[in-house]
């Protein structure tokens, strides 16, 4: 099952729990099943209105941060990092 | 020691015909003969000319604008505020091709609303049929002010009773809401491990707090506008700007008109390094435009650019790191906090990405803030963060050195980050150049020479970038005597046209001359990304390999169609199609092109890519030795190398270009480039005469060493080289500054009347010899 990294300011929803294990094919499903477990972590993480990740928010699935948002793919031992939205120069 | 060519280091990878040679750029000649056409070229009938009206004040309550006076002087056509853009919610986003921004924000940006939130705030634009009219409306406009005090550093405006710029701002942590209305907009965190317990645990620590100025680009042309609002309700922007797609869709959100309607034409730009991704003075000549009926120009003075345009921020950084008693790095913890100016959005959340980047540490803890100050909002430059903080995390590691009295350079190879290594944000890296760049620093006959003099220090000190991938279009066109047009959406800010037209001609094994390339603009090319985040040579090039592909898969019909045979039955390799097992019959690319009109007609290739995984960080490392005068603090710089990992080198001199460029500019940030303020708020150097870049007078040759370690994630092994080289120059002439004449610098830039005061200091504490 893909593993997500739980960002440390939202740690107090996983009661300090830093990695979980979740089943899930995309980052949506993974959102989902994080939401079930630990309610209050979707609306940290989702622009509930267009349905898609907060703006300020990034994914990034084994080590690539991902510009599919909540469609993108996820694998059995996949990584999976939420981290600040960047920008460059 | 001065080359024409720098020293190039491979760590594995192909061999190629085209890519890693120096080809002549395509677009040089019109550089050198001053025929290239930049936007302050831009010409067109019935022609008027703007100016912007800027706030005086840092900080003030927009109470009412009167342009009546401006509009009735002879010549003026038109005189605009922020009324006429039309309205936007609190909370809407726009993206920009590069990140997301609150659209908000953004249009006020352009046109102060309620508030000027810094000294140069633009209030209004006049048209007129001269720029001298349109300059004398600007006196006419009378804006009621009610100025408020301002706050313009990052500590000022953090604290609780701090003035505040949004009265309706609070701070978000990851989505969030603290319900505090602050100056500060946004905490956020990384945490790795336990760092706490990690630095209880360790053998030995050193912290340095440092401050970092606001720094300014330093691009040598201004920004620029030309628009035209046509009748039928189409706009044309003729710009400088580092992604007519981004200036489009900026252009799109702010003027409420659907992107279907707006055409950005890109003109040759005259550097961005970030700063050129913004949209400023275009949504201002639209709107004159539209009211007029006329083309309208705007084009903005020095002091314009540096009081109203985003330099990187400002910032307070504290880093502690701890050792092991072998010197193996066990914790680290940064404090991060940027002046975002007037709104919100630093880049902070890239440095704290960056900030241990260079490091395998198993215990981090990375607290950032992102505030807003009374200064231009601040936009990316050159590896956005990253020098900030690579500044702060290399003097600690200098400290840990001279501490554990080891060598400051071998206690970084010790702790070099690597393939495997997970960073302080949680991603792991791939294959990564950062230990290679170090070695071969540590091996350069520069680190090994004699200094050869008193008051003279030597510094090393290693920083990275990301880099970036994102979307980019190519379309190639053959022609009928075998060369290829090819057009790509990518301004072409360092060589990048020929970079580009390089793994184009590589993959089909043409010459690079072969092929024409051209910049397009939103109307003839498909949607790309800012030339921006070092990926127009990884990304615009890979998509120039598979339009490649796709003119190579056309072809290879034309041929079986000529030599009437099945298509598996020709193979192509070196520019030339071969019949697999009848020697007798060969076509080369030129040849096979001269039979387009009977085979088909035209070939058309197309490439466009968004590349999901693959995008390769780049390290640079530093080595700087430098002479400081004791009687005047002044600094000297004697002799620096660059070595940086490219991946693969495409066009090696344009990497150079890159690497010297960038540390160039990370000299300046080091030792004279500062915004420097008064109290109440307002730039006191907003002129090149006194805010002071480096010249070639200033500084001996820049060496290069380009590390190749190839990317696995790109066709050619392509990193991207732009941004890295910008990092480590404060922390290597300050570590250089303090193996001289023995003080520490942690406030940039490290002027020469601060390295006195620091003199000063260390001989007042030097203990009287007995008489």
């Amino acid at each position: 099952m893909p593993t997500v990294w739980i960002p440390s300011l939202m740690q107090k929803l996983t009661g300090g729990v830093e990695q979980v294990t979740v089943t899930g094919a995309t980052v949506r499903q993974i959102i989902d099943e994080l939401e079930a477990a630990y309610p209050g972590f979707r609306s940290r993480l989702v622009n509930e209105e267009e349905d898609r990740l907060r703006p300020d928010v990034a994914v990034a699935v084994e080590g690539e941060i991902s510009n599919e948002g909540m469609r993108r793919k996820v694998g059995a031992s996949s990584e999976v990092n939420f981290l600040p939205a960047m920008s460059g120069g | 020691m001065s080359s024409s060519h720098g020293e190039i280091r491979n760590f594995g990878g192909g061999d190629f015909k085209v890519v890693g040679t120096r080809p002549i750029r395509h677009d040089g000649t019109d550089k050198v003969t001053g025929r290239a056409v930049y936007g302050g070229d831009t010409r067109l009938p019935g022609l008027l000319y703007g100016q912007i009206l800027r706030s005086p004040h840092a900080h003030a309550r927009i109470r009412s604008i009167d342009t009546s006076k401006a509009a009735a002087l002879p010549g003026v056509k038109s005189v605009v505020t922020a009324a006429d853009l039309p309205p936007t919610g609190r909370d809407e986003m726009v993206d920009l091709g590069e990140g997301p921004a609150r659209l908000k924000f953004m249009r006020d940006n352009i046109l102060a609303t309620d508030k000027a939130l810094y000294r140069g705030h633009a209030v209004a634009g006049v048209a007129a049929t001269s720029l001298h009219i349109a300059e004398e409306a600007l006196s006419l406009i009378e804006v009621d002010y009610e100025v408020l005090p301002p706050v313009v550093t990052v500590l000022e405006a953090m604290k609780e009773d701090a003035p505040l710029l949004h009265e309706d701002l609070t701070t978000m942590e990851l989505g969030e809401d603290s319900g505090t209305k602050s100056n500060t907009a946004s905490h956020m965190q990384h945490s790795l491990g336990d760092a706490e317990r990690g630095m209880a645990d360790a053998h030995l620590t050193a912290v340095f707090e440092v401050h970092t100025a606001s720094v300014h680009q330093g691009y040598i042309e201004p920004q620029n506008a030309t628009a035209e609002w046509s009748p039928d309700g189409r706009l044309t922007i003729w710009t400088s700007t580092q992604g007519a797609f981004t200036a489009q869709r900026q252009l799109g959100a702010i003027l409420g008109l659907p992107v279907a309607r707006v055409k950005v034409v890109p003109q040759e730009i005259g550097g961005g390094f970030g700063g050129k991704i913004p949209v400023y003075l275009e949504p201002v000549a639209a709107l004159l435009s539209r009211r007029t009926g006329r083309p309208v120009k705007l084009v903005m003075t020095r002091a314009d650019v540096f009081e109203g345009t985003g330099p990187t921020p400002g910032s307070y950084i504290r880093v502690k790191m701890g050792v092991d008693s072998s010197g193996k790095l066990v914790a680290a913890d940064a404090y991060i906090a940027f002046e975002s100016g007037g709104y919100p959005g630093s880049p902070v959340f890239a440095a704290a990405m960056c900030v241990f980047a260079c490091y395998d540490i198993p215990n981090c803890l990375v607290n950032f803030y992102d505030v807003v100050v009374n200064k231009p909002r601040s936009f990316a430059y050159r590896a956005p963060g990253s020098t900030h903080v690579a500044f702060a995390v290399e003097k600690v590691m200098d400290e840990l050195a001279a501490n554990l009295g080891v060598d400051a350079l071998e206690l970084r190879i010790q702790n070099a980050a690597a393939e495997g290594t997970r960073r302080s944000d949680g991603i792991v890296y791939p294959r990564i150049g950062c230990k290679e760049c170090l070695e071969v620093a540590r091996d350069h006959d520069h680190f090994k020479a004699p200094l050869g003099g008193p008051n003279r220090g030597r510094g090393v000190a290693i920083g990275y970038w990301f880099n970036i991938g994102f979307k980019s279009s190519v379309t190639a066109s053959v022609n009928n005597d075998g060369s290829v047009n090819l057009v790509e959406g990518s301004t072409d800010i360092g060589g990048t046209r020929t970079s580009i037209a390089m793994q184009f001609a590589e993959t089909l094994g043409l010459a690079a001359e072969d092929i024409n390339p051209s910049v397009g603009d939103t109307s003839s090319i498909g949607y790309t990304d800012v030339t921006g985040g070092s990926r127009v040579t990884y990304a615009t090039g890979w998509a120039a390999y598979e339009a490649a592909q796709d003119v190579k898969a056309q072809m290879l019909k034309r041929v079986a169609m000529v030599w009437e045979v099945e298509e598996d039955e020709v193979e192509y390799a070196d520019g030339k199609f071969r019949h697999k097992t009848d020697a007798s019959k060969s076509l080369n690319f030129k040849e096979l092109a001269g039979k387009m009109g009977d085979t088909g007609g035209p070939v058309v290739g197309n490439g466009s890519v968004d590349p999901a995984a693959g995008v390769g960080g780049s390290f640079c490392v530093n080595i700087v030795d430098l002479e400081v005068d004791p009687e005047t603090g002044k600094v000297d710089i004697l002799r620096y190398t660059v070595i940086q990992d490219a991946g693969k080198a495409i066009h090696p001199s344009y990497v150079e270009g890159q690497m010297q460029g960038g540390s160039v500019q990370g000299i300046g940030w080091g030792l004279n480039e500062e915004y420097f303020y008064t109290d109440e708020g307002r730039m006191a150097n907003s002129s090149f005469l006194d805010y002071r870049i480096p010249t070639t007078l200033d500084l001996p040759m820049i060496d290069t060493v380009i590390v190749e370690v190839p990317n696995p994630g790109h066709p050619f092994g392509v990193r991207g080289v732009g941004e890295a080289s910008i990092a480590p120059p404060p922390a290597a002439i300050s570590c250089a500054i303090k193996n001289a004449v023995g003080v520490q610098l942690c406030v940039l830039p490290m002027r020469p009347d601060r390295i006195l005061a620091a003199l000063d200091d260390a001989r007042a504490q030097e203990p009287v010899a007995a008489g």
